[in-house]
């Protein structure tokens, strides 16, 4: 598939990354709101086709864009991220912006305040260009599960984006936003990433604030941003990272300038690879690309080390009884009678209100995984589930603990195919839950790790999976960057010339 | 791994779902089929290992015991489908 090339400022502003935006604002070249209204421009040329958008915020966006000008003219209060337009994923909570999580149970609800991470995004003079498409509640691999229609990965498409944040991969793939946020529980982030050409990050369990992230499992639960490269999830990571009274589970670790420790010199790096992670079931076109990654690692002068994750093939099992249970105790609180989807008036007593609303909000994907988790929780198969899946977590994790004492990051395909068929998998909810076979043992450890664009496999983005010990985010946002610098797959965005030359202008909201 | 039909109604009274015929059918093979492959754990080999509730290496972590500013009450109740007062009102639950 023919790609085309980005180089700032010849290209269309859409094409920039957040860091060569940042640049030409500061000269004064471009305004927030040009920047903006570009956005704009290209969502109402491809988001028909891509589908990325669930709420489009054209007015609030270009009033903000109007601040943000007047602090570039003023030139203080700047950040990196001041004047430069984002997508959120629809699972952050945003004040007076409805919220749905890609369920029908919040089609209208409208949420009374913000999660920190918006606060701290809105603090630094971020634009919001809308809310973002998504699996209900998180829940799924290709972004097909939403209440309100699949994403299409603008590489192709017939295919899916990946998911859960598939609305937040496709934009950023798609020239419709310069960065996004996306939420990853057991690879939600790192696999749409890797099947958009995109740098997707999940940050250490507890590096950024869960307050009004909507819950999913909450022991796995982490926001996280994707860009185009290195260098603009560094500036996203470092905005919406820290310590937060509101969210018991943040850490109060200090946050690094993540930006300034991309030096481009990661000599005597250790990199782990897991034979675990290289084994029959992956499509060889991702194996080859993973393969050339570590070639060019070996000349940018890193260390090879093999090394073993013993438990690896447990770690989705053990997931999928972890996940849905926490969900099955933390979707309780959609009961129809709080907030959201209610069927009271139909309903014939308490218990039927409870019933009959949770059977007409969920859709089918949801449905199970809060019936695999009460199953799991339930009087006399907790220990053969529940209490097995935790221990075998402990397993998982010390794994981890026992190779990062011989490497620095480890190195891994971040999926073990590249973007499938829409509905290719929908019918065996299992072969679905294989696309997050090498992404959510980070997870279940607490660990961070981030997907890289490393190359491609007939004409489909591969992406290549860098993991890093607890806060050791500096670590492989510095591998990513490095690799960056000696390659151009990153540089590469998918050509939407055949849906932008139709004559339509059909208004997207 | 079978789950009949009567286990799949005992899962869908315990998540409060209300479930048709053909749904009670397909859940349980689907979810037979889900236990299936995460029957793979039962093979490892964990006596004597510890459990896992959270990877963080804090416990019990407590605020100050005092009143701090918290969402007004309208804010808090704006989205709930039957309002009295400053209550979420809720059908009878004894006769």
């Amino acid at each position: 598939m023919a790609a085309t090339k980005k180089k700032s400022p010849d290209t269309a502003p859409w094409q920039w990354t957040i860091h060569e935006a940042a640049d030409q604002l500061r000269q004064k070249k471009i305004s927030s709101v040009e920047l903006t209204q570009a956005h704009f421009d290209r969502i109402r040329a491809v988001d028909s086709s891509v589908k990325a958008f669930l709420t489009v915020l054209e007015d609030s966006a270009l009033s903000e864009a109007r601040n943000a000008d007047e602090k570039l003219a003023k030139g203080s209060h700047l950040s990196p991220l001041t004047g430069i337009p984002l997508g959120i994923k629809d699972v952050v909570v945003t004040k007076d912006i409805r919220t749905t999580a890609g369920s029908r149970f919040l089609e209208h609800f409208i949420p009374p305040y913000d999660a920190t991470v918006m606060t701290k995004l809105r603090s630094a003079g971020a634009v919001f260009l809308g809310k973002l498409n998504m699996d209900e509640f998180a829940m799924g691999s290709s972004t097909e599960n939403s209440a309100y229609g699949a994403t299409h990965n603008p590489w192709d498409l017939t295919r899916v984006p990946g998911g859960s944040s598939g609305g937040s991969s496709a934009c950023v793939a798609a020239g419709e936003a310069m960065g996004s946020l996306g939420s990853d529980t057991g690879g939600s982030i790192r696999q749409p990433a890797a099947l958009t050409n995109t740098v997707g990050l999940k940050p250490t369990y507890g590096r950024v604030s869960r307050y009004g992230l909507i819950a999913f499992a909450s022991s796995l639960d982490q926001i996280g941003p994707f860009a185009r490269d290195a260098r603009d999830c560094a500036y996203l990571l470092e905005t919406i990272a820290g310590y937060d009274p509101h969210d018991s589970t943040s850490i109060n670790v200090p946050v690094p300038h993540y930006a300034a420790e991309l030096t481009g010199d990661i000599k005597g790096m250790k990199i782990g690879l897991p034979k675990e992670y290289f084994v029959d079931g992956t499509e060889p076109g991702v194996t080859k690309a993973v393969e050339e990654a570590i070639e060019v690692y070996k000349k940018l002068g890193a260390k090879i080390v093999d090394i073993s994750l013993p438990h690896t093939k447990y770690g989705l099992p053990c997931y999928y009884i972890i996940a849905p249970a926490e969900a099955s105790a933390n979707l309780s609180r959609y009961d129809g009678i709080k907030y959201g989807l209610s069927l009271h008036e139909s309903a014939k007593d308490l218990e039927d209100v409870y019933k009959s609303t949770r059977a007409e909000g969920f859709g089918p994907e949801v449905r199970r995984r809060i019936m695999i988790g009460a199953y799991a929780l339930s009087s006399g198969y907790y220990d053969a589930y529940y209490k097995r899946a935790q221990q075998v977590r402990t397993l998982i994790k010390k794994d981890f603990d026992e190779a990062f004492e011989k490497c620095d990051i480890i190195v891994t395909p971040t999926s073990p195919t590249t973007a499938f068929k829409i509905g290719d998998r929908a019918a065996d909810p299992y072969s679905m839950y294989l696309a997050d076979l090498f992404t959510i043992p980070a997870n279940l450890a607490g660990i961070c790790g981030v997907s890289i664009p490393g190359g491609f496999s007939e004409g489909l983005p591969v992406g290549v999976q860098l993991l890093g010990n607890t806060f050791a985010e500096s670590v492989i946002l510095r591998a990513a960057d490095a690799f960056e610098r000696v390659t151009d797959f990153h540089t590469q965005m998918a050509d939407l010339s055949a849906v932008t030359a139709k004559p339509k202008r059909k208004k997207s909201s | 791994m079978e789950l009949t039909r009567d286990e799949v109604m005992r899962i869908a009274q315990l998540a409060r779902i209300k479930l048709t015929e053909e749904e009670v059918t397909s859940l349980a093979s689907q979810l037979s089929n889900i236990l299936g492959h995460i029957a793979a754990m039962q093979e490892v080999d964990t006596s004597g290992v510890p459990i896992s509730a959270s990877v963080l290496p804090v416990t019990n972590v407590m605020r100050a015991d005092a009143a701090e500013p918290s969402l007004p009450i309208d804010e808090a109740l704006a989205n709930t489908p039957e309002r009295e007062d400053n209550f979420a009102r809720v059908k009878a639950v004894l006769e």
